[in-house]
């Protein structure tokens, strides 16, 4: 399985979660977790007790629809970061959030470990680019994700090496859709 | 067809971060629905939301915070996976959940020469709505303040430098001076949304000039 480099195989608690209901697992992935998506909502204006509450409302869904979690797309760290975000959208009455057509990846009982490790080790990889940007690039992408900026005030510009994740899911989705034809 | 005119950076990151008025989101949520291209993009975005997370400074939870949790989820049932909604009509499901249906729930209203809109209900702060050009008829006139942004469901337009087909999506800031025109064969159908009202100049359509009979 995809390790963390702390050592930690996030992904695969969360597939314990998933077809096991694994208590155990799930409290490892709060520990971790929670008190990030506490952090993350009291970052993005939200006071310590509502940030505790949604937190433990964002955990309750990881745990309630962990069927949708599929470790070959996406780590754990950016599934629990969508979550949070449209809690952040709830809990602080931003405007509604359309979500996209869902895809049929259909069941996938034995994920390609290959995909499964670039998944995971994509977090680690940003992290480090994120931590290598200059101060100044940094804090902006940190406030754009925080909700501080409005969407004309978002330099999309990052410096981030994101063209390897999206030709990554580029690829997944082409091979998709040959399976649906 | 191939989607040629794609979703800007911005758009797709301040969607990400949840940062869009609801009727932008529509727009992209449907553009996303059609597009792989930036479905991807989209997700290249989350990841960094991902990575955020991960590097964040922690806030410790209460005490009791992991046995409120446990005892939550002793009552809760996992939801079990359900197959994805499939749209059988033009509208990907997120339009058709804003419209109540597909093509024949919409309720147009005529703005004459032939065109029709729709405003869908969303929040105050951007307007998106459908409309309808008959085949070869020019899209009303309207100055515009603010981003607009119009994606195409059915048929195709062009102005003088592009034409927009199925899928495909036009970024028009306040500069773009333009007169797109629906191309002849099919009616076009398009979903609209810019953040400052519109501001209609003259509600009846010119009719196309010869050269956008293509
Ligand atoms: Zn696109």
């Amino acid at each position: 399985m995809a390790q963390a480099e702390d050592g930690t195989d996030w992904a695969g608690l969360m597939l314990r979660v998933r077809d096991c209901q694994d208590r155990a697992a799930f409290a490892a992935l709060f520990r971790h977790f929670a008190p990030r998506v506490k952090a993350f909502l009291m970052k993005s204006g939200a006071g310590a007790a509502l940030a505790e509450e949604c937190a433990q409302d964002v955990m309750a869904v990881l745990w309630q629809k962990a069927h949708l979690f599929d470790p070959a797309r996406a780590s754990v760290a950016t599934w629990v970061f969508t979550i949070a975000r449209n809690k952040r959208i709830d809990a602080l009455r931003k405007d509604r959030r359309a979500e996209p057509e869902e895809l049929d990846w259909g069941p996938e009982p034995e994920p390609d470990q290959a995909e499964v490790m670039e998944a995971q080790q994509e977090t680690e990889r940003l992290g480090r680019a994120l931590a290598a940007l200059p101060e100044k690039q940094r804090a902006l992408i940190e406030r754009a994700f925080f909700g501080e900026l409005s969407h004309s005030e978002i330099a999309a510009e990052t410096g981030l090496p994101l063209g390897t994740i999206k030709s990554r899911i580029r690829l997944a989705l082409e091979k998709l859709r040959q399976q649906m034809t | 067809m191939k989607i040629r005119h794609h979703l800007s950076d911005q758009l797709l990151m301040a969607y990400s971060v949840g940062q869009l008025p609801e009727a932008f989101n529509l727009v992209v949520a449907t553009h996303v629905s059609m597009c792989d291209e930036c479905r991807a993009r989209l997700a290249s975005f989350d990841a960094v939301g991902g990575a955020l997370i991960e590097e964040i400074d922690e806030i410790a939870m209460g005490e009791a915070a992991l046995e409120a949790a446990l005892a939550r989820i002793d009552g809760l049932p996992q939801a079990t996976r359900t197959e994805p909604l499939k749209t059988a009509g033009i509208f990907p499901a997120p339009l058709a959940d804003y419209v109540g249906g597909d093509l024949s729930a919409v309720r147009w209203r005529r703005i004459g020469g032939g065109v029709k809109q729709a405003i869908l209900p969303t929040g105050r702060s951007a307007t998106a709505r459908l409309l309808y050009i008959p085949a070869g008829v020019a899209v009303p006139d309207h100055g515009h303040r603010g981003m607009e942004l119009t994606l195409v469901l059915q048929g195709a337009f062009a102005d003088e430098n592009d034409r927009f087909d199925r899928g495909d999506i036009e970024i028009a800031d306040e500069e773009v001076e333009h007169t797109p025109v629906a191309l002849a064969g099919e009616d076009c159908i398009c979903l609209a949304a810019t953040d400052a009202p519109l501001r209609f100049r003259g509600l009846v359509p010119r009719l196309a000039q010869p050269l956008f009979r293509i």
